[in-house]
């Protein structure tokens, strides 16, 4: 799950990690209210920050300086409503609902700290470079000796010697030093104690009258673990999500919604994506991936259902189902009612094999719907492909 | 002719009294597994379906003699009652469980280091030597006995190949799903290496898919010391990045960990890839047509 850069400073600057003064806003009125704050407490500057689920906002134009209260209210009217398009929000942008507004900071360093699983390992790894401000995947991919390491052992956490080591590779001045470690470790606290999967401070600085600052932050969470983090469950925005995408998210189906016309409905989150791969061999685009899991129930594969349809693009579906814990029969009663319940016009094409095959396809050849059979993969793909163009 | 698993498998279930978990001990009893028992806290002493259940897995192992056991708990308590296994010297763990939040598994993984144990998944189907032994929740009637082994991250994606082989008479000595988290316990490089020095395993079958390094890990290990061929499939070759496709490590991120990586390591190695999730099938008997014919 995904946050807001203000919903992620908060909880940082819990744990004491140093953010910038500032507030989150809804609207002109409120945002002038802010800046007049921050002047008043003796800011030099503000910057106006668009709040979306996606990096690359500053060059969006998603991130702005003013130094008045004036400038201020005028970016944050311009701001407030505006349709960011940055290269993670695809093409349709993001509309922008929030700003925060922070005091400006007299920047020396721009440097990157992060916490993310290292899957190699299995353990938690620490990461910094002196390339501040710089996506972590460019300087990998530029420089990986320039990316610093700590593991964390599990249950022992991010040692002070550990920041130290990490401290003193940034080449930060000595002044900094006991800073940065008592930054660092309140980091890694705030990622242990709230099952992120992913912190990134880009950039965290240093200031010309030796302060430390997280400038941004970035926070995702662990969809499995939110289960024990109720108050940060709170912290989701829908808005920020396509709405079939939450809705199938109500009934733990796993649903992304794709650019195609082939709908697709599969168990198993690799036979899913494989069903994918060989639509586009068929020379057909899928419209979605929806894995409805291995012990999906009669209602969820109706949700599943109602949720794939729901997706005007939809010319064609197909329901490719090889069953181990969901088992065929439950399958085949779940579409049969679905289809019923929806008054489905659209071709379905069915392949399916694994726990009480037999049982559901007689289920299907009873319902009086009209299903398109297929007896493999290959089969499958191509008739639903060949439906959607429209191809009897 | 099989790694892992076989007639002297005796196995109990973490979270029996379930409904998967009776479900599935059913089905794998049906298969000829030695299904000796189960552990549900607070059970023990009673009887469930026949078979006798403990409230520790300590106990159980005491009194049935059981070196395998199979998990069906919940996620919250999973990584638990992976520990506890582990504790209890249970020799191979295979946890069908998916959800486990991945904090939780990074201490399980911590805790089995230096362990006897071997654990197989999270998030996995289990593991079926046919003839011998199914672990788990794959549907027995596709498999036929044989000289295949095969090793994927996804569990439907494994029935797939398994299906593809048997009805062009190829049989398996093993099936493994090793799972589809971020963290796992059995990984590529393991199983590749037990079916290697399996003599009765001819070919080997690994299905990978996008996310992590472990198919590229695993492509150089078997170029430099698998002389068995191995046909591969990566699935996700079109799937978009930065989405999590399902399975809580199928995700490309920060441009790594796409298909096309993986594809390219694979055929480095002269693995014989299959671009089709259709094809692995007949990729493999076009990579050794003895086997189809015997």
């Amino acid at each position: 799950m995904k946050i807001h850069e203000y919903q992620g400073k908060a909880i940082l600057a819990r744990y004491g990690v140093a953010v910038p003064r500032g507030r989150m806003v809804e609207s002109v009125e409120e945002a002038d209210a802010a800046t007049r704050e921050l002047f008043h407490d003796g800011a030099s500057g503000v910057v106006v920050k668009a709040q979306i689920h996606a990096g690359g906002r500053g060059k969006g134009g998603g991130v702005k300086i003013a130094k008045s209260v004036q400038d201020a209210a005028e970016i944050a009217a311009n701001m407030l409503g505006m349709t960011l398009v940055t290269h993670q929000t695809g093409p349709e942008g993001k509309k922008v609902q929030r700003l925060l507004i922070e005091e400006t900071l007299p920047i020396a360093q721009e440097l990157y700290l992060g916490i993310v699983l290292d899957r190699g390992n299995g353990r938690n790894v620490f990461m910094a470079s002196a390339a501040g401000g710089m996506e972590i995947e460019e300087v990998a991919a530029k420089d990986p000796d320039a990316i610093i390491k700590e593991h964390i052992t599990p249950g022992v956490g991010l040692q002070a010697y550990q920041a130290r080591k990490i401290a003193f590779k940034l080449g930060l001045d000595t002044k900094y030093i006991s800073g940065a470690v008592k930054f660092m470790m309140a980091l890694a606290r705030a990622a242990e104690d709230t099952d992120a999967s992913l912190v990134e401070i880009n950039p965290f600085i240093t200031t010309t009258d030796g302060r430390l600052f997280a400038l941004d932050a970035k926070m995702n969470f662990d969809d499995n673990a939110l289960y024990r983090h109720p108050d940060i469950r709170e912290l989701r925005d829908l808005s920020e999500e396509d709405p079939l995408e939450v809705e199938a998210s109500k009934y733990a189906l796993n649903y992304i919604k794709l650019d195609g016309n082939v709908g697709c409905m599969v168990n198993g989150a690799g036979l899913a994506m494989a069903t994918m791969d060989i639509i586009q061999y068929a020379g057909g685009m899928p419209a979605n991936f929806l894995d409805v899991g291995g012990g999906a129930n009669e209602e969820q594969v109706t949700h599943a259902f109602e949720i794939l349809l729901a997706d005007k693009n939809v010319q064609a579906v197909l329901i490719n189902i090889f069953g181990g814990i969901l088992r065929v029969d439950t399958l085949a009663n779940g579409v049969v009612s679905a289809a019923k319940k929806t008054n489905i016009h659209l071709p379905i094409v069915l392949r399916l094999e694994g726990t009480n095959v037999e049982q559901g396809r007689e289920i299907l050849k009873n319902s009086g719907l009209n299903f398109i059979v297929a007896h493999n993969m290959k089969d499958a793909a191509e008739k639903v492909v060949a439906a959607a163009k429209g191809v009897k | 002719m099989s790694i892992l698993v076989d007639k002297s498998t005796r196995l109990i279930v973490q979270g029996l009294t379930g409904r998967e978990g009776t479900f599935h001990a059913k089905a794998s009893q049906e298969y000829g597994t030695k299904v000796v028992g189960g552990v549900t806290p607070g059970k023990g002493g009673t009887a469930h379906e026949g078979w006798p259940i403990f409230n520790t897995v300590g106990e159980a192992v005491a009194k049935t003699g059981a070196n395998a056991t199979v998990i069906f708990v919940p996620p919250p308590g999973a990584a638990d009652a992976i520990m506890e296994a582990a504790d209890a010297g249970v020799p191979l763990i295979v946890c069908i469980t998916e959800g486990i939040p991945a904090q939780d598994m990074v201490k399980a993984w911590e805790f089995l280091k230096g362990k006897k144990s071997r654990l197989i998944g999270p998030n996995c189907p289990g593991i079926i030597s046919p003839g011998k032994c199914k672990i788990g929740i794959m549907p027995a009637r596709i498999h036929k006995e044989g000289n295949v082994g095969i090793v994927s991250r996804s569990g439907t994606l494994t029935y797939e190949a398994v299906h593809q082989l048997t009805v062009r008479g190829i049989g398996q000595s093993t099936a493994i799903g090793i799972g589809g988290d971020p963290i796992i316990g059995t990984n590529f490089i393991d199983a590749i290496t037990l079916f290697n020095a399996d003599p009765e395993t001819e070919a080997i079958i690994m299905i990978g898919e996008i996310g992590g390094g472990a198919e590229e890990a695993a492509a150089e290990y078997i170029k430099a010391n698998v002389k068995k061929p191995v046909v591969g499939f990566i699935a996700g070759q079109t799937a978009p990045p930065g989405r999590r496709m399902g399975h809580a490590g199928a995700i490309i991120s920060g441009g790594k960990g796409t298909a096309k990586e993986k594809i390219a390591a694979m055929k480095a190695a002269d693995i014989h890839v299959a671009s089709s999730p259709a094809d692995i099938g007949e990729t493999l008997v076009q990579a050794m047509p003895a086997l189809a014919k015997a």
